[in-house]
């Protein structure tokens, strides 16, 4: 099975990342690692791939930089890279990415395509099912468990109550949760083979996009502002005198939490 | 609440401006390695030490690794953390590539060991032994016992230990009396009771590889009668089948702290051994191995500092306690804005960031000394980690223990409350200072043998190093005229201190000098470094954490510093003060 798993380079986000002040967009280091909710998808990829003596492919757009967080996910056992990084895509929205995505899917084939739920640093949320309308295939979301064998993907979707079982004939996209399996660290042989595994990058012209296309000039969305997240509120003290219970039940209530 | 975060950054930064790791990657053997392979490497150790390992510390100190039923038991959750440390292969990186290994530059592991040690000290023991065993047993001659252990060693899928310590042999390794007999197929029979053994015994791996000093038949007394041998807790057959071997632990001390760590009592009943190299010949080779491990001791007094340092800063940033000057009224002010918790804090940074560039600079000198094409480099690394060595062992544990304490400090009366967490690292690390050759053997060492290394050549060149920083100190303006002065008076300090420790006729004096010495050199020492890594900083950039680098250094050199030249009377004062009063005088008296 020839399984595609999009991946994302993202800030670290362990330390503050800065917005452009002009256009909102986040300022991308050289230096990015691997977006955690992605660790996820490759590592259902892997298994999935395992079990059918597949292959993993990882799809990323982004600033190719040092590919510090690409070579992540080849080093937990991918087993290439496309990775569509050109300047002209800088200021895409999540439908051009999408579309974008799903140029370089195709044109690479794939029987499954998986993805992250939402990245980290956009959290836009929609990349995968608008891929999915591009590739014209169907589209299963919030998965927590995969199973894909004999032209049929069967998914547990994540519900608030449990899960329901979706099936969809292959080939299709599927969004998987994080912390629903453990991704596996990379081993020390792993990290010193990703240095040699392939990375193609391509632009936006080799999939033939021109510069209306993308970027800003092809994306619909305008970030018109960015507010700061408000600082959290002084919670409140309840003091002890014996009875404390009784005044903290009443708040419980309040927030109907019980 | 436990969490730890690699300093990673702090740690490329030493790499590139003390090891000059580049450089190190140049030479041969290394053909394969290259910066941005140890970058992507270090990335991830740190991840899996902060994520794998430093989750186990505190349940190592509350359940620890028990005896029962004749077997040591460790913590489910070290079990969890040990087949993943070997899976993901961690322990091979710096390991000789015959046998499995990276053949990455020692410095590489040693990264890696700052990491794991961190995480959790007491389980950190037992790789930083296999490591040692792994450097033994590579140095050796004898091909079939390279082939028999090096390669799961390398792996950790079996691990090694130091056996040298019996009931009446502790500093003084010559008084042991553990025999070893010839056998007819050319293999010892070992019989003894050793005590100390760290992870002597244990259920994480399938073998124990244990290196024990023992005397054949007619050896002479002291440590020049002393053999080694290697003593497998099972020993391996042709087709790899296990057989017992005479060897078993009647019990596991208790002790103030690493409790996760197994210190067995170890008991050779005509244990199957085999002699490494020549006989009588022991204490050489396994000073190669302490050698190695003292250095790694020395990397544990700052790895717990630097675990305490950042439990204490997270404290001092939420705890409110009374209103720091200039706050507003009614506010009450996080105790990092006083000014005594400030001195706290900063101290255990700038001491951390010392011990840091010490420790770095001997692991990459050990790379220099083995891999420089150059003979001449090779020998004067080689002279230089001998040298340092003692230093960094004694120094960087001692500092660590009061480190360590600073880090309970900071949490008032809930810092010796145990459900906090930071009174282990206090009792863990006090350990660090007594095993692998107490911190005052580690004085005697320096002053008796390393000193009058070459004639004083070796050390003199390292305080000529120093010397040298006063030129671009100079140059680099007012901002670093503080270190500047402070560094050249601490030297010349150092230097009088040097002189007359090597001019001095009766050993005494020299020994009574021994320990206030090594603090000054390891002071004086510790500030050359920040003041490097703050001339590299200012070189770099202006970002904030460069310019803290610049102002570590500052304060390093303003506060802590000067104690140095405050020891030099100390030095100097010869053995007649210690002597003064005899035995009966020093007791109580009514």
């Amino acid at each position: 099975m020839k399984i595609a798993v999009c991946a994302k380079q993202i800030p670290d986000p362990a330390t503050p990342y800065d917005l452009d002040p002009d256009h909102h967009w986040v300022v991308r280091p050289d230096d990015q690692v691997l977006d955690d909710t992605d660790r996820y998808g490759v590592e259902i990829g892997l298994q999935l791939a395992e079990a059918s003596e597949g292959t993993v492919t990882l799809f990323s757009m982004s600033p190719a930089g040092t590919l510090q967080g690409i070579r992540q996910a080849l080093a937990m056992g991918a087993d290439k890279a496309v990775v569509i990084s050109d300047p002209a895509l800088k200021g895409s929205d999540a439908a051009v990415t999408a579309k974008v995505l799903a140029a370089a899917i195709e044109r690479e084939g794939y029987d499954l395509v998986i993805a992250g739920t939402e990245s980290t640093d956009g959290y836009t949320g929609v990349v995968p099912q608008m891929l999915a309308e591009h590739l014209g295939v169907p589209s299963l979301t919030f998965a927590k468990h995969v199973e894909a064998a004999d032209g049929t993907l069967r998914i547990h979707r994540q519900t608030p109550e449990g899960y329901d079982v979706v099936e969809a004939a292959l080939p299709a996209v599927v969004t998987v949760t994080a912390g629903v399996v453990e991704p596996r660290y990379p081993t020390f042989k792993g990290i010193m083979q990703a240095k040699q595994k392939p990375v193609e990058e391509l632009s936006a012209a080799d999939l033939g996009f021109g510069a209306d296309d993308v970027g800003a000039a092809g994306s619909g969305t305008v970030v018109e502002g960015v507010t700061p997240v408000p600082a959290r509120q002084a919670g409140e003290i309840v003091e002890d005198d014996g009875e404390a219970y009784l005044k903290i039940l009443e708040i419980l209530e309040r927030a109907k939490v019980i | 609440m436990d969490d730890y975060t690699v300093p990673l950054r702090d740690i490329r930064f030493v790499l590139d401006h003390v090891c000059r790791l580049e450089e190190i990657t140049t030479f041969p053997g290394f053909e394969h390695v290259d910066v941005d392979t140890v970058d992507g490497l270090l990335v991830e150790a740190a991840r899996f030490m902060e994520e794998v390992f430093a989750p186990t510390n505190r349940i190592g100190d509350l359940v620890g690794s028990r005896f029962v039923d004749g077997e040591v038991v460790t913590p489910d959750e070290f079990k969890k953390a040990w087949r993943a440390y070997v899976e993901a292969g961690w322990n091979a990186v710096s390991g000789p590539p015959e046998y499995g290994g990276g053949g990455f530059p020692h410095v590489v592991g040693f990264a890696i060991s700052e990491m794991m040690t961190a995480s959790n000290l007491a389980f950190s023991l037992c790789p930083m032994l296999t490591g040692s065993a792994i450097t033994v047993l590579d140095d050796q001659p004898d091909e079939t016992l390279k082939a028999t252990y090096l390669e799961k060693l390398v792996t950790a899928e079996w691990t090694g230990t130091m056996v040298l310590t019996e009931p009446e042999a502790g500093s003084d390794v010559g008084a042991l009396r553990t025999k070893a007999e010839p056998s007819d197929d050319g293999t010892w029979a070992i019989t003894g009771t050793k005590i100390f053994i760290t992870w002597g015994e244990h259920d994480l791996a399938e073998n124990i590889v244990h290196l024990v000093l023992a005397r054949t038949p007619g050896a002479p007394p002291g440590t020049k009668g002393i053999s080694l041998f290697v003593v497998p807790k099972y020993v391996v057959g042709d087709d790899g089948s296990f057989e017992e071997n005479g060897v078993r632990c009647v019990s596991i001390e208790h002790k103030l702290g690493i409790h996760g760590s197994p210190t067995c009592v170890l008991e050779f009943e005509e244990a199957k051994g085999w002699m490494v190299g020549e006989e009588h010949r022991g204490m050489r080779y396994m000073f190669k191995m302490m050698n190695q491990a003292r250095v790694e001791v020395g990397l544990e007094g700052l790895a717990v500092a630097e675990r305490a340092y950042q439990k204490a800063l997270r404290y001092a940033r939420e705890r409110l306690q009374g209103r720091a000057v200039g706050a507003p009224p009614h506010e009450r002010s996080p105790i990092i804005e006083h000014p005594d918790v400030r001195r706290m804090l900063m101290t255990m940074k700038a001491y951390d960031e010392a011990m840091r560039g010490l420790l770095y600079d001997v692991a990459g000198s050990v790379d220099r000394s083995r891999h420089h094409p150059d003979d001449v480099v090779r020998e004067a690394a080689a002279a230089r980690v001998a040298l340092l060595t003692p230093v960094a062992k004694a120094w960087c544990t001692d500092v660590g223990v009061e480190m360590t304490s600073i880090g309970l400090q900071v949490h008032g009366g809930m810092g010796y409350v145990e459900e906090t967490g930071v009174a282990q690292y206090y009792r863990d690390s006090r350990i660090t200072p007594i095993y692998e050759g107490t911190n005052g053997i580690q004085a005697v060492d320096l002053v008796l043998r390393k000193l009058p290394m070459h004639g004083g050549r070796v050390v003199r060149e390292y305080l000529a190093e120093i010397e040298g920083l006063d030129a671009p100190l100079a140059e680099a303006g007012p901002r670093f005229a503080a270190m500047r002065r402070e560094l050249a008076e601490a030297l010349r300090v150092l230097s009088e201190a040097t002189t007359w420790l090597l001019g001095r006729d009766d050993p005494r004096d020299v020994l009574a000098g021994a320990t206030p010495y090594l603090r000054m050199f390891g002071t004086v020492a510790g500030g050359a470094y920040l003041v490097r890594l703050a001339l590299a900083a200012a070189k770099d950039g202006e970002d904030p954490w460069l310019r803290a680098k610049v102002a570590t250094a500052d304060f390093y050199a303003r506060e802590l510093l000067p104690s140095a030249v405050g020891l030099l009377g100390a030095v100097k004062a010869g053995a007649a003060p210690l002597y003064a009063l005899d035995p009966e005088q020093l007791a109580p008296a009514r």
